[in-house]
């Protein structure tokens, strides 16, 4: 393991994350904030307790997974759709480094980005609402894994984008549909019957069934499927760059 | 002496079904500077990117340093430095961070004296905080330098480095790729320019529609098919060739005023005293002489003409 190569990788991408601080951190908490001003505030208080919870609190975890979600697919995307764009991928294809190298370097500056979005947001949550977390370590894991499921998806995303249109297509047209019907600002047993049976193929709610779980122990899914659907929705993106490594797939000519 | 990159049977076909490149056999010997040179899509950079892992070939095999670059990438990758035909870099980086980044990315330990050495050696040191997107085009190709010397490789890539790029620049280059190679860096750099090969090359390899059609020293190469040239200025000009030199290959100029005698350098016999014995017996005063050798142009072009033509 070039661990030296990894770590190469890992403080540029942050680099970048910290040169452009303004527009990669302030602008996921200023949007956050706005959701809690009118969710939370303005209509939530018209709203009365969801499963046992303010209607500000529950929002909570479905709003930290909504902002790690998409922020982890575009700076993973962002992150190797950029040396494609310019060019300066051709360092990285005749470097000494397997993808998995590439992989951790990548998509773990990505999720350390989201990761730390997400923090932050819980942070100013607890200005607007007032929030137990009922199981602190299964919280900081559920973020953790979605914060890398999501870095890989977009990974894979930005190698197969072949211009900046098709990069914001994915998280435009099926991830951002998929969050905000994944049960973000609602319990899908608030739908009728017929659904909450077609909810129960996005693969978003199992995360963020899970990860309100750890906030205030109730939950939609069992807990149990929603570890088994992060797990693998990871094991099928780690599946797809593999392959995207071992054929050179939009990368290798 | 055991070369330093190997490239055995080679072929490369694109997706598309074009082959780029058609058995490519090529020996680099260490040290040396080599100079690839061949017409434009000739197969020069496709070869350049194989060897180095950013295209994957479709049969053959290279070795660097005796590491095969396939099985035993980290080994053979190690030893190499690129240096890329586009000027691609990040606009908003710093130059030294880039540079560190390299160095990092092969696996070498920061090294700051190393790198401080590498910016200076490249007129870059006073610009290494500077921002990418400030450095003018010259200064550029120069990063991309720095980058592919970052972690000391031992066998160093130029693609075209001086494709659009001015006289004086260019001049700079190969007085950057004679220290190079006096540090005892292999060169191989790939060039349209027949004097960037004739200034600065050990060696010549002349490509065309993805084969070498021949790898020969420099000088060799000159001498060897190298035909010079005797031209006779004459006191009086002449209306037409004088009689009795019908056999000889000889010719008259438009004005009448120059003979031109084209010979082998390589032959036994260059013909020249008879030429000349001949012509005082004729009664042609001659006013002045001079030869000239030919280019490795009109090789090349001689080379690449006869390739077409088969």
């Amino acid at each position: 393991m070039n661990l030296t190569a990894v770590g190469a990788i890992y403080r540029f991408e942050m680099a970048r994350f910290f040169r452009t601080l303004m527009q990669s951190f302030l602008s996921p908490v200023m949007s956050t904030a706005l959701y809690f001003v009118v969710f939370g505030s303005a209509i939530g208080s018209r709203i009365q307790e969801v499963e046992g919870v303010s209607y500000g609190a529950f929002i909570v975890p479905g709003l930290i997974m909504l902002s790690v979600m998409t922020q982890s697919i575009s700076n993973a995307s962002f992150g190797i759709y950029f040396p494609k764009f310019i060019g300066t991928i051709y360092e990285l294809l005749s470097a000494p480094v397997n993808f998995i190298e590439i992989v951790i370097g990548y998509v773990g500056a990505a999720a350390t980005k989201s990761l730390f979005i997400g923090l932050v947001i819980l942070g100013t949550s607890f200005l607007f609402v007032d929030i137990t977390i009922a199981h602190p370590l299964a919280m900081l894991a559920f973020l953790v894994l979605t914060c890398l499921s999501f870095a890989l998806l977009g990974f894979i995303i930005g190698i197969w984008a072949g211009n900046f249109e098709q990069l914001q297509l994915v998280p435009l047209m099926v991830v951002t549909p998929l969050v905000f019907l994944g049960g973000s600002f609602y319990s899908i047993s608030m739908l009728p019957p017929f659904w909450q049976t077609v909810t129960l193929f996005n693969p978003v709610v199992y995360l963020i069934s899970g990860f309100r779980w750890s906030f205030f122990g109730t939950a939609d899914v069992a807990i149990g499927v929603s570890l088994f659907a992060i797990g693998f929705f990871t094991t099928l993106c780690l599946a797809v760059i593999w392959w995207i490594f071992k054929t050179g797939w939009r990368i290798r000519t | 002496m055991p070369s330093i990159v190997s490239v055995k049977d080679v072929r490369k076909v694109y997706d598309s079904g074009h082959e780029a490149l058609s058995g490519v056999d090529l020996e680099i010997q260490e040290g040396e500077v080599l100079a690839l040179l061949g017409p434009n899509g000739a197969g020069k950079t496709t070869l350049i990117s194989t060897i180095c892992g950013i295209t994957t070939k479709t049969n053959g095999t290279i070795t660097v340093g005796g590491h095969d670059t396939v099985t035993d990438f980290r080994a053979a990758r190690n030893l190499i430095g690129l240096v890329p035909q586009e000027i691609n870099l990040e606009p908003f980086e710093q130059v030294i961070n880039t540079v560190r980044f390299s160095r990092g990315l092969f696996g070498k330990r920061s090294n700051a004296a190393y790198v401080d050495e590498v910016l200076k050696t490249l007129s870059l040191d006073d610009k290494a905080t500077a921002q990418i997107k400030e450095l003018s085009g010259g200064m550029k190709r120069r990063v991309l330098i720095a980058k592919a010397l970052s972690h000391e490789p031992r066998v160093l890539f130029l693609d075209e480095p001086t494709a659009g790029v001015d006289v004086e620049l260019r001049k700079d280059m190969w007085e950057t790729v004679a220290q190079l190679k006096a540090q005892g860096v292999t060169i191989i750099l790939t060039t349209h320019y027949i004097e960037e090969a004739e200034a600065i090359a050990d060696r010549i390899a002349v490509i065309n529609k993805g084969k070498i059609l021949l790898v020969e020293e420099k000088a060799k190469l000159m001498a060897r098919m190298g035909q010079k040239e005797l031209r006779i200025e004459l006191a009086e000009p002449l209306q037409a060739l004088p009689a009795g030199f019908e056999d000889v290959d000889l010719s008259l100029s438009d004005d009448g005023g120059t003979l031109i005698y084209t010979y082998d350098t390589a032959g036994e016999r260059t013909g020249i005293t008879s030429l000349l014995t001949d012509l005082q017996k004729a009664g042609i005063v001659l006013k002045d002489l001079q030869t000239r050798q030919s280019s490795l142009e009109d090789i090349f072009v001689g080379l690449v003409h006869k390739e077409d033509e088969a």
